[in-house]
């Protein structure tokens, strides 16, 4: 393993609250090596910062094994980074060359709330699992698991659709911000299996009502969401989305809810 | 202190029955009445608040995270027994106690193993209902594999994100009762201390993480599913959040904690690359079914490029040392030979801390044999992992794997209903000690979270409340709560306010954990241990004098959390090397080098069989041990070999 060590210039929006506006300011990251991964570049950066008296740059992260969907920055103008399929977090330095000078900034959609630099609020897609992206079944009276059968390849494709880690890159790099990707992969992922038959119809028409009351855009086909996906969620679930939502108001006999935020 | 395990007796099969048919019980239209407070939103706290939430209980779910889909359980890959014996290949619930029993080094109780054997059935039940995509066969049903050297078929898997798909079950089981109203949700928000008032657990303080703000939750009881403290390493496999803080608080006001010296060590992590690595990434267990671990026999040649080291000079030394199990030796004895030949000066790699710390991972042979795409339909999604991170491919060189603390067995001391040593405080997942002995069987976590969350605790308390009727009602102007919150508040200033700052938290957290990894890590003894107990206190000193947090008490401010989780990991670390000084044996996770025989554990039963719950004193570092005598009617202790 060959090791290089990077200099770089690094743009980072700084915001003190979510009521102050931002700006860039600018941050030199001295000898880098290509094996750390992003976030722990900007662990050596805030470690300088903080001792220095400065005041370190806000950014969320947990597990950094891209599973647990807390990190997320848009880098140069792409959500989680040059890299396909990879959270901001599994992200390697040996992805820049040395010299580069990288801009970073918060996920941006007026349904995720800047908190503090590039820390936003994601509770509105809390808020559209809570509206109805579950199925309904009380602890202790579930029947024994090998009675319903599912088709082999209908559990596989459920399983494709529930990969989603929840992250919001989906929202942050849709031109209209939309939240389609992520509330058709829990719908699609539901929908699919004979245990989701239930309460299909609602589902689709509760979540997708919140989905809009969050502010969030419509889907207008650009597929961005896709392209930065971490977890390679296809769009097709957003057309199978919309055929759910067509079938829901089809048979609907109860009017759509929408709850206020 | 008073240690009472409150186990039912007579047949093991039908214990927990019986202990439920004594359960007192609260009417379902009293429940609403009580609050019930959970911290943590991982399997255990999300299926405990879950599940009592749709029983009615008006609930309070605390995270420290964004949301509560992100606990830690998430990374879980491997999967989750459970004793269908769906592959008819003679799995029993009997079995699956026996094997866990046996797995934990006999240091676990028989009754609360049993139990969890018995569950583990009902919880696949409830989470296919849920909607968890678990791998199903071409006719339609579950399928299973064998996993961490179980001789039968036991394990359910979503692909390699099991934890994720499970977490996500008891999520979205959590948020419907959100939208029902009976659970009200707290993430970003992170517990500092317990409320205690009349010598029952009341409540708790937090901060809230966005705005800085610390307030009082009262309750009429509180559970924690915090997790575990891998984290007090400062490299481990846990995610970066992961802390002690919870349970460490709770430890201060008088729960015990038990058995603090168990913690696991997987032996296929990615090494270490440099100073500033701030986790290690777990590869699975499986990759040793085919890979060949080697280091190079002389120390001239450990900077050599893998391909240019003649097979005569590659060292073989778990295929040598074990011929029986080779490359499948367990998880500790795999570690600990690891570590042995990079004590010699073997390892290779980059060098940290002017050591290679790293041993070789070789798919050559295999590929060899079975064919590239053989490999690569086995481990693909592995190797493209380990690129991604290292930037080498495993599939032309081979990989580097070196151990990382991975789970930590000891925790809360608990009793048969979870309760721990203050009434009214309950732990349940890896934030308590009971289920997993001295060393936890692969895919066994998921199931002891699940198990507590969905099945154990909506019972227990029930039969606390039942039991206790009408708690005093406590207002947040009480002098106990008052007490509590100013607590916090000084103890904020405090960090806020060091009187020499000069570090950020890391700088200590690297120190304390490098303390801990090599004197209290895979291999121990006498010495490193003392040596450890006089280093702690000095360095912990050190951190109340200098640590420099910048920014304020009142915003979003990241240093303070982790500032705050550092200063408990210095006294929990401490307890450890207690701990781990006081057993005089090897057993499961806890290797002592006086103890030990040509290699082997060597377990003392005679002096040993027992939970080492710690009570505090007041002071760090002076805690009085407290003994739990552990008896098997059922599974007779035995020694194990692999040679």
């Amino acid at each position: 393993m060959s090791e290089e060590l990077l200099n770089l210039t690094l743009h980072v929006w700084r915001q003190d609250g979510p009521e102050g506006s931002g700006r860039f300011e600018t941050y030199q990251a001295k000898d880098i090596t290509t094996h750390m991964s992003f976030l722990e570049m900007l662990d050596v950066v805030n470690e300088e910062l903080i001792e220095k008296g400065g005041s370190p740059i806000a950014f969320d992260h947990d597990c950094r094994e891209g599973i647990c969907g807390t990190c997320g920055m848009v880098i140069n103008g792409v959500a989680h980074g040059p890299q396909k399929l990879t959270t901001t977090c599994q992200l390697h330095m040996r992805q820049f060359n040395d010299g580069d000078e990288i801009w970073l900034e918060p996920w941006r959609a007026s349904g995720f709330p800047v908190i503090k630099d590039l820390v936003v609020d994601r509770t509105a897609l809390d808020r559209i699992i809570q509206a109805g992206g579950y199925i309904s079944i009380r602890t202790g009276s579930a029947p024994e698991a090998n009675e319903l059968p599912v088709a082999k390849g209908t559990a596989d494709k459920a399983m494709d659709a529930a990969e989603c880690i929840g992250c919001g890159a989906c929202v942050a790099a849709c031109p209209n911000a939309s939240a389609s990707l992520f509330t058709a992969a829990k719908i699609s992922h539901l929908s699919l299996l004979p245990q989701g038959q239930p309460e299909r119809q609602d589902r689709a028409r509760k979540m997708v009502a919140q989905m809009d009351a969050e502010g969030f855009g419509g889907c207008t086909n650009h597929g961005e969401c896709e392209a930065v996906c971490p977890k390679g969620v296809s769009l097709a679930w957003i057309a199978r989305m919309n055929r759910e939502l067509v079938r829901a108001m089809v048979k609907a006999d109860t009017p759509i809810e929408r709850r206020d935020r | 202190m008073q240690l009472r395990s409150n186990e039912p007796t007579g047949p093991i099969g039908k214990r927990w029955e019986k202990h439920k048919e004594a359960n007192k019980l609260v009417a379902p239209a009293n429940r609403r009445r009580y609050t019930v407070i959970v911290v943590g939103s991982g399997l255990a706290g999300g299926a405990a608040a879950a599940s009592l939430g749709e029983m009615g209980y008006n609930v309070k779910c605390f995270c420290y995270q964004d949301s509560p889909r992100r606990a830690h359980s998430i990374a879980a890959q491997g999967g989750i027994n459970a004793a269908k014996n769906y592959q008819n290949d003679g799995d029993s619930v009997y079995r699956l106690f026996y094997d866990t029993v046996k797995g934990g080094d006999f240091r676990s109780r028989e009754s609360n193993v049993y139990r969890l054997a018995e569950l583990s059935v009902q919880i696949i039940d409830q989470a296919v209902s849920q909607g968890v995509p678990f791998a199903r066969e071409y006719g339609g049903l579950l399928a299973n594999r064998s996993f961490g050297g179980a001789q039968v078929s036991r394990t359910f898997y979503a692909r390699g994100q099991t934890g994720q798909q499970l977490l996500l079950g008891a999520y979205q089981a959590l948020c419907r009762q959100i939208e029902e109203g009976t659970v009200e949700m707290f993430p970003r928000t992170e517990m500092l201390d317990l409320i205690i008032h009349d010598g029952r657990a009341r409540g708790i303080v937090t901060r809230c993480l966005q705005t800085g703000k610390v307030s009082p939750h009262i309750a009429d009881m509180v559970i924690l599913c915090t997790g575990g403290y891998g984290n007090v390493f400062y490299l481990s496999t846990n995610a970066k959040g992961c802390n002690c803080t919870a349970a460490w608080r709770a430890h201060r006001h008088g729960a015990a904690f038990a058995n603090p010296c168990y913690t696991q060590i997987h032996p296929t992590c990615i090494p270490q690359a440099g100073t500033y690595q701030s986790k290690l990434t777990l590869m699975s267990e499986s990759l040793r079914n085919d890979g060949r671990v080697w280091v190079p026999r002389k120390k001239e040649d450990v900077t050599k490029r893998p391909e240019d080291i003649p097979e005569a000079d590659r060292y073989y030394y778990l295929e040598e040392r074990y011929p029986a199990f080779g490359n499948l030796v367990p998880r500790d004895v795999a570690s600990r030979n690891a570590l042995y030949v990079t004590n010699e000066g073997l390892g290779v790699g980059p060098e940290v801390d002017g050591e290679r710390r790293g041993v070789y991972l070789d798919f050559g042979d295999a590929i060899n044999r079975l064919g590239e795409q053989t490999i690569r339909e086995r481990y693909g999604n592995l190797f493209e992992m380990y690129e991604r991170i290292t930037g080498d491919s495993p599939y032309k060189t081979p990989m580097r794997i070196y151990p990382a603390t991975h789970y930590t067995m000891g925790g809360l001391w608990v009793d048969y209903n979870l309760q721990t040593t203050i009434p009214g405080l309950f732990a349940g997942g890896e934030a308590n000690f009971s289920d997993h002995g001295a060393n936890r069987l692969g895919a066994s976590a998921l199931m002891q979270g699940l198990a507590d969350g969905y099945f154990v605790l909506p019972f227990t308390v029930g039969n606390y409340l039942g039991d206790v009727r009408e708690l005093p009602s406590i207002a947040e102007d009480h002098p106990d709560v008052r007490q509590a919150v100013a607590a916090v508040e000084e103890r904020v200033q405090k960090l806020m306010n060091a009187p020499d700052p000069k570090h950020a938290p890391e700088y200590f957290h690297r120190k304390l954990g490098r303390i801990i990894w090599t004197k209290c890590g895979m291999s121990r003894n006498k010495e490193g241990l003392q040596e450890a107990l006089r280093e702690i206190p000095k360095l912990r000193d050190q951190f109340w004098r200098e640590v420099k947090i910048t920014g304020a008490g009142a915003e979003l401010n990241q240093t303070l959390e982790r500032a705050g989780r550092v200063a408990d990991f210095f006294e929990l670390g401490e307890l450890m090397c207690l701990d781990a000084l006081q057993r005089e044996e090897s057993c499961g996770g806890h290797f002592r080098e006086e103890h030990e025989e040509k290699g082997e554990a060597l377990r003392d039963d005679e002096h040993f069989s027992y939970v080492a719950a710690w009570e505090w004193t007041g002071k760090p570092g002076e805690p009085r041990l407290n003994k739990e005598p552990l008896t098997f009617e059922y599974v007779k202790p035995t020694k194990r070999s692999y040679k």
